[in-house]
């Protein structure tokens, strides 16, 4: 059945329409879900509340309220903004969400593009978050987001290098760029000659799997590394000016981009798509993949908000030490001995 | 034994206490207020109600109080003598007793300076308004409220004899 689906040809165009139409339903979808099951629920619970209860059954349409309540708030720049900037910075930071699924594959056959060098592009993407975010600050006239927002410079480009780092160790071991190959060499891959259960990256790649969740709650400037947008510090950071649907743009980014890492983690280190049992060449992979792959994510996902709701927040100095005298060299350590194992074994 | 990271440690907390709530026997310690009701404990500080019989407007909680919110109106009136063939007592007849709650603190000055044990705290926390000068209570109101002050409890064992009553 999926056979024959796959089989029609599209022409360029009509993939193309298809393509952006799944991007814009499904990335505001991740994000409303991540916020809903972690932000508003997970959170609770850990802090032995029940979270939103009346909107919708169970309080789960509470977001979906908030939302729209954005949307009718009234949209205010400040006198002193620079308008162009000040308006251009939620579509970069979105942007560079957006730009980031192309490269997510969601099964053999379900990618939006199989780009050869896809986890060098979504790392590319990634850090153009930013310019959004350096925009935001700069534009809005007011001490306290430019305070956010070159702390949130200095915070990602401090965080790239381990993340980065640590995918590189990854991409040694399958020898290949992209994610699809990624996840055929952790499918194809076996543990002491047992193959049933492939060989997931994390196993080998335990250390560079810290990193990595290290650097992508710096990257989503998330507790224990909210800095950028400390309330208590800088009043909410570069989105201090922000109102409206400028400001769910900035949510909205947060969360798609926690997904987007979520799904890269998930990909790199835990196989993606394919589940032990499934034949990757199959059509059945095409519709299992999809599932396997959320349900990959949502564990990422927990583990990234777990320490989220845990943690308190690091002092700015801190924080730069953690990421330039551990994790830089603790990833670095990590590339040279899985360059030196891959070589010799 | 080496001792746990106080990082992994705090991860334990957060997620032993998910569990919990999510637990049928366990629950979340916050409760859905409108839709149930918070039992507050019995010397909860909700509202002063007042035992209008008690008072005799000597006007000590009015004075005392830091945010003046009390209103006593009174006048002298003469009750009938204690014993027969006695002179008629002169005593304050109370007119008016008002708190404003819009005002008040819940200090509890009021309650401890009372001499004739006229004035209590009551747990009783519902009694928000729409207009805030609705928040003015009467003496009729603040005598209601006196069927929700519990009773004393004993400071420690053996202490029961020196007991104060409410006065019902």
């Amino acid at each position: 059945m999926s056979g024959l689906i796959f089989a029609i040809e599209l022409a360029y165009w009509q993939q193309t329409l298809i393509k952006v139409l799944v991007a814009a339903v499904l990335i505001p979808t991740t994000a409303l879900i991540l916020g809903i099951v972690f932000l508003f629920k997970m959170m609770s619970w850990m802090q032995s509340r029940m979270g939103p209860q009346e909107a919708g059954p169970r309080g789960l349409l509470q977001l979906a309220a908030d939302g729209l309540k954005f949307l009718q708030k009234e949209d205010i720049i400040p006198d002193r903004a620079d308008r162009f900037v000040f308006k251009a910075a939620p579509v970069v930071v979105l942007a560079s969400t957006f730009l980031t699924y192309v490269i997510l594959p969601a099964g053999p056959d379900l990618v939006i593009e199989n780009l050869p060098t896809g986890i060098f592009f979504a790392m590319a993407v990634s850090s153009l978050s930013v310019v959004g975010v350096l925009m935001a600050g700069w534009a809005s006239s007011n001490k306290y987001a430019l305070m956010g927002g070159l702390r949130a410079g200095g915070q990602l480009i401090a965080y790239e290098l381990p993340l980065i780092l640590a995918v590189m160790g990854v991409v040694i071991q399958a020898g290949s760029l992209s994610m699809q190959d990624i996840v055929w060499a952790q499918a194809d891959g076996s543990m002491f000659g047992f193959g049933g259960l492939g060989l997931p990256f994390v196993i080998t790649q335990v250390l560079a799997f810290f990193i990595f969740m290290a650097a992508i709650q710096a990257e989503l400037t998330q507790p224990p590394f909210d800095m950028p947008v400390a309330e208590s510090e800088v009043v909410g950071g570069f989105h201090v000016e922000y109102t409206g649907f400028r400001f769910l743009f900035f949510f909205l980014g947060e969360f798609a981009t926690a997904f987007a890492f979520a799904a890269i983690a998930a990909t790199l280190f835990l196989g993606g798509w394919w589940v032990p049992g499934v034949d990757p060449n199959s059509a059945l992979a095409n519709v299992v993949g999809p599932i396997a792959l959320f349900v990959k994510i949502m564990v990422v996902a927990f583990l990234i908000f777990w320490f989220r709701f845990t943690y308190p927040r690091f002092r700015e100095d801190q924080l730069q030490r953690f990421a330039w005298k551990y994790l830089i060299p603790l990833a670095l350590a990590n590339i040279t001995i899985t360059g030196i194992l891959v070589v010799v074994l | 034994m080496p001792k746990v990271p106080g990082m992994v440690k705090g991860l334990g907390v957060t997620f032993r206490t998910m569990v919990e709530t999510l637990k049928p026997s366990g629950g979340p310690a916050t409760v859905q207020y409108p839709h149930e009701k918070e039992e507050p404990s019995p010397r909860a500080r909700g509202v002063i109600a007042l035992h209008e019989e008690n008072c005799t407007a000597c006007m000590l909680c009015s004075r005392e109080c830091p945010d003046w919110c009390i209103y006593i109106e009174a006048h002298k009136t003469l009750a009938p003598p204690r014993r027969a063939g006695g002179k008629p007592r002169q005593v304050n007849q109370l007119d008016r007793f008002a708190i404003d709650y819009s005002l008040c603190m819940y200090c509890g000055i009021c309650v401890e300076v009372c001499p004739f044990e006229a004035l209590f705290w009551s747990p009783e926390y519902e009694f928000s308004e729409v207009s805030i000068a609705d928040l003015l209570h009467e003496k009729e109101r603040l005598g209601e409220w006196m069927e929700t002050v519990p009773d004393f409890e004993a400071y420690e064992a053996g202490s029961e004899a020196k007991g104060k009553k409410v006065p019902r």
